[in-house]
């Protein structure tokens, strides 16, 4: 599954950040491979989303959390 | 001794502006938008009998060189001679803060490493262990709470008597930066060598952070407790709409208009008759009297009102920034922005615009992206700003009073409209290819600090005063030359040179429905500034001062319709007259504001330009489709 399907609550684990503009941003922002995220929730008008990563807060739109593959954290 | 050179690196949003504002009171700006200070800030302070500068560098998360504001980092620090290289870190968020402090070791810079916020940290239920975090980095580590006098003096006595040479990685990290070493100099594909270090970086974290921090089971926080109403739902939308409303309030109706009228009252009164009464004693010539009367004090003055405006609006926006609500801003309005190729964090920028385009083109510098940055300064001037308010009033209750309040509103609905336009044009042609990208750090709410507040407030209106008020001083003496000149010298008004320029500018407005000099003359004038535009028809059509204030527009409407002015109009025309005003070339404040925030001429001709060719396009288009449909 990909990020943009996570339900806020739950917390997932990253398996690879795909191909895209923001990837080496994402990276360095402490999106690798095997880092827990918790969706927090979709802005008011369904995008962007808010997720907890690394003990800070980061919005990003739902096209960019699409191309992030997660698998269930537990 | 000689100065001794600090500077003040670490991520956006770790209190780094507010740490230098409380070191050496200098005047900087601060926020929660991520990357806000561009500018490369300098401050000096004695300490110990050591003189100390201290250079500000631009908050980043890493310094891959990518981002200018990367670019000016990693260059300051391995260009320039620093005795301490100062790493501010949020304690409450250790581990993606100290990539960037792995990074510029691994660059073979020492750093004095310094865990500020540690009070949030410590609500937060983290503890960490500096002693352990000082052995596992093998760099000095010094603890600090943002704004605090204690602070202040633990940081200065620590740059005094630390000496960086001391000091050398520990064996870990230097195992680190040998294997980083060898992997750059792998020569395998540029992408796979950085997937590998970024995963190594962490890598080396994480062990970090798992010996020298430990932290309690925290439940949710305040900041997502504040977020569940701020930025969730139903209750975000019109929680922001109130805000702007009552920012908008503050500014033009409660403090900043109040303070902005006393002094426009002030300088338009009691204090020209000083000058006038003052230049009468000296007996100085009539046609010097005139310019420093009508030219000089009422342009500079008129200028010179709106800097309570701008340092209201701008206290309101620092204060929401320093607060963490405009990231949440940018979140919300994100999928409405993104329509018009502009990102979230352009909206407040842009709605600024309404109330006057020099702060919200100002504003733009929040703008991560060079292309958001220009497109949000190019299509804001096309707003009804405060200044074209009184042209909208007028002209509505002189040609439709049965229907001003919805023909002033359908021009406010113009303007927005032609801004998103404009910006899908500009983002589809001049800057195609480049995306708009979001990817935005949703700050905790803080309580902003208000040293750094107000030496924002002051450092934005200061900027304004000063480039704004050398451009309209020129502007102002050269218009007052205009209207009182021609070829042989001093003149009437009707017989000046702004009088044959308004003729030659008319002509372009021949199927426009308004080819007069008067609205030629008056369209010049409103290129100075667009109160002028009301004021040059008064002065034109014989009827003498007008005031253009909101509250007394209907008196300035009827003294005007006893003038020639409601016959040179037809209510198809009047109304091509404001769709034209509402649209055409900025002011030259805001043009001067573009200069100085787009850098370049282009781009301040290009506005000018093109904003006047759209508005005569759009205007023509107006009164001929009129005209066809029998009005």
């Amino acid at each position: 599954m990909t990020l943009s399907e996570g339900t806020p609550g739950t917390t997932l684990r990253i398996r690879s950040i795909g191909d895209s503009e923001l990837k080496s941003r994402l990276m360095t922002m402490g999106l690798i491979p095997g880092t827990p995220v918790t969706v927090l929730r979709s802005a008011p008008l369904g995008d962007p989303m808010a997720i907890r990563v690394r003990s800070y807060n980061l919005a990003l739109r739902r096209d960019d959390a699409g191309r992030i593959e997660v698998e269930p954290a537990a | 001794m000689s100065t001794m050179a600090v500077a003040l690196t670490g991520n956006p949003n770790v209190g780094k502006s507010t740490i230098f504002n409380e070191l050496t009171g200098a005047r900087q700006k601060i926020g929660n938008w991520p990357g806000v200070t561009v500018d490369k800030k300098v401050g000096y302070i004695r300490h110990q009998n050591r003189a100390i500068s201290v250079v500000d560098l631009p908050g980043t998360y890493s310094v891959n060189a990518r981002s200018p504001e990367e670019k000016i980092v990693i260059d300051y620090l391995l260009n320039n001679k620093v005795d301490m290289v100062v790493d501010v870190v949020d304690s409450s968020n250790l581990d993606r803060n100290l990539y960037l402090t792995v990074q510029l070791l691994e660059k073979g810079i020492s750093l004095l490493i310094d865990l500020n916020m540690k009070d949030e940290a410590e609500r937060r239920g983290l503890k960490i262990d500096t002693r352990r975090l000082e052995d596992a980095i093998g760099m000095p580590v010094v603890e600090t709470v943002g704004h605090s006098k204690a602070s202040r003096e633990k940081l200065l006595d620590v740059f005094t008597s630390t000496v960086m040479l001391n000091y050398e990685p520990s064996p870990r990290l230097q195992a680190h930066i040998d294997a980083v070493k060898e992997i750059e100099a792998s020569g395998r594909p540029a992408e796979e060598i950085e997937e590998e270090l970024v995963a190594r970086r962490y890598a080396l974290i994480d062990s970090i952070v798992a010996e020298a921090v430990t932290s309690t089971a925290l439940g949710q926080t305040t900041s997502e407790k504040i977020d569940a109403v701020l930025a969730n739902g139903w209750t975000a939308i019109p929680i922001f709409i109130a805000m702007v409303y009552v920012m908008f309030q503050i500014t033009f109706e409660w403090i900043g208009q109040p303070m902005a009228d006393a002094l426009g009252d002030y300088i338009g009164g009691d204090f020209k008759d000083m000058v006038a009464a003052q230049l009468e004693a000296w007996a100085v010539e009539e046609w010097m009297q005139s310019l420093i009367l009508d030219g000089v004090v009422d342009g500079v003055g008129g200028v010179l009102t709106f800097v309570p405006l701008i340092f209201v609006l701008f206290f309101c926006l620092s204060f929401l920034d320093g607060t963490g609500y405009m990231a949440r801003v940018a979140f919300i309005t994100d999928p409405i922005m993104r329509r018009a190729g502009l990102s979230g964090k352009g909206i407040m920028p842009l709605m600024m615009g309404f109330g006057c385009a020099v702060p919200a083109i100002m504003g733009a510098r929040a703008l991560d992206s060079e292309k958001d940055r220009l497109t949000s300064i190019l299509v804001t001037p096309f707003l009804t700003c405060g200044a074209k308010l009184p042209i909208m009033a007028l002209f509505a209750a002189m040609f439709f009073p049965e229907n001003a309040g919805n023909v002033v509103f359908g021009m406010y609905f113009l303007g927005i409209a032609m801004a998103i336009v404009a910006a899908k044009l500009l983002s589809g042609t001049v800057f195609q290819g480049e995306p708009s990208t979001f990817l935005l750090e949703l700050p905790p709410y803080r309580m902003p600090d208000m040293k750094t507040v107000l030496l924002e407030t002051w450092d934005k209106g200061k900027g304004y005063m000063i480039k704004a008020g050398t451009i309209i001083f020129a502007a102002c003496v050269f218009i007052w030359f205009l209207g009182h000149f021609n070829f042989s010298g001093m003149a009437e008004m009707e017989e000046s040179f702004l009088a044959s320029m308004g003729a030659a500018m008319a002509s372009l407005f021949t199927f426009h429905g308004f080819a007069t000099w008067e609205a030629g003359a008056s369209v010049i004038a409103g290129i100075l500034a667009k109160e002028s535009v009301v004021s040059t028809m008064g002065i034109l059509y014989g009827a003498g001062e007008l005031s253009t204030e909101a509250d007394e527009i209907a008196e300035t409407a009827s003294a005007l319709a006893k003038t020639g002015m409601a016959a040179s109009f037809t209510t198809l025309s009047a109304f091509a007259f404001m769709v034209f005003s509402q649209l055409y070339t900025p002011c030259a404040t805001a043009l001067g504001t573009i200069k100085k925030e787009a850098g370049s001429w282009k781009w301040t001709a290009f506005s000018a330009v093109y904003m006047f060719a759209i508005a005569w396009v759009v205007s023509l288009l107006v009164y001929q489709g009129g005209r066809l449909l029998g009005f």
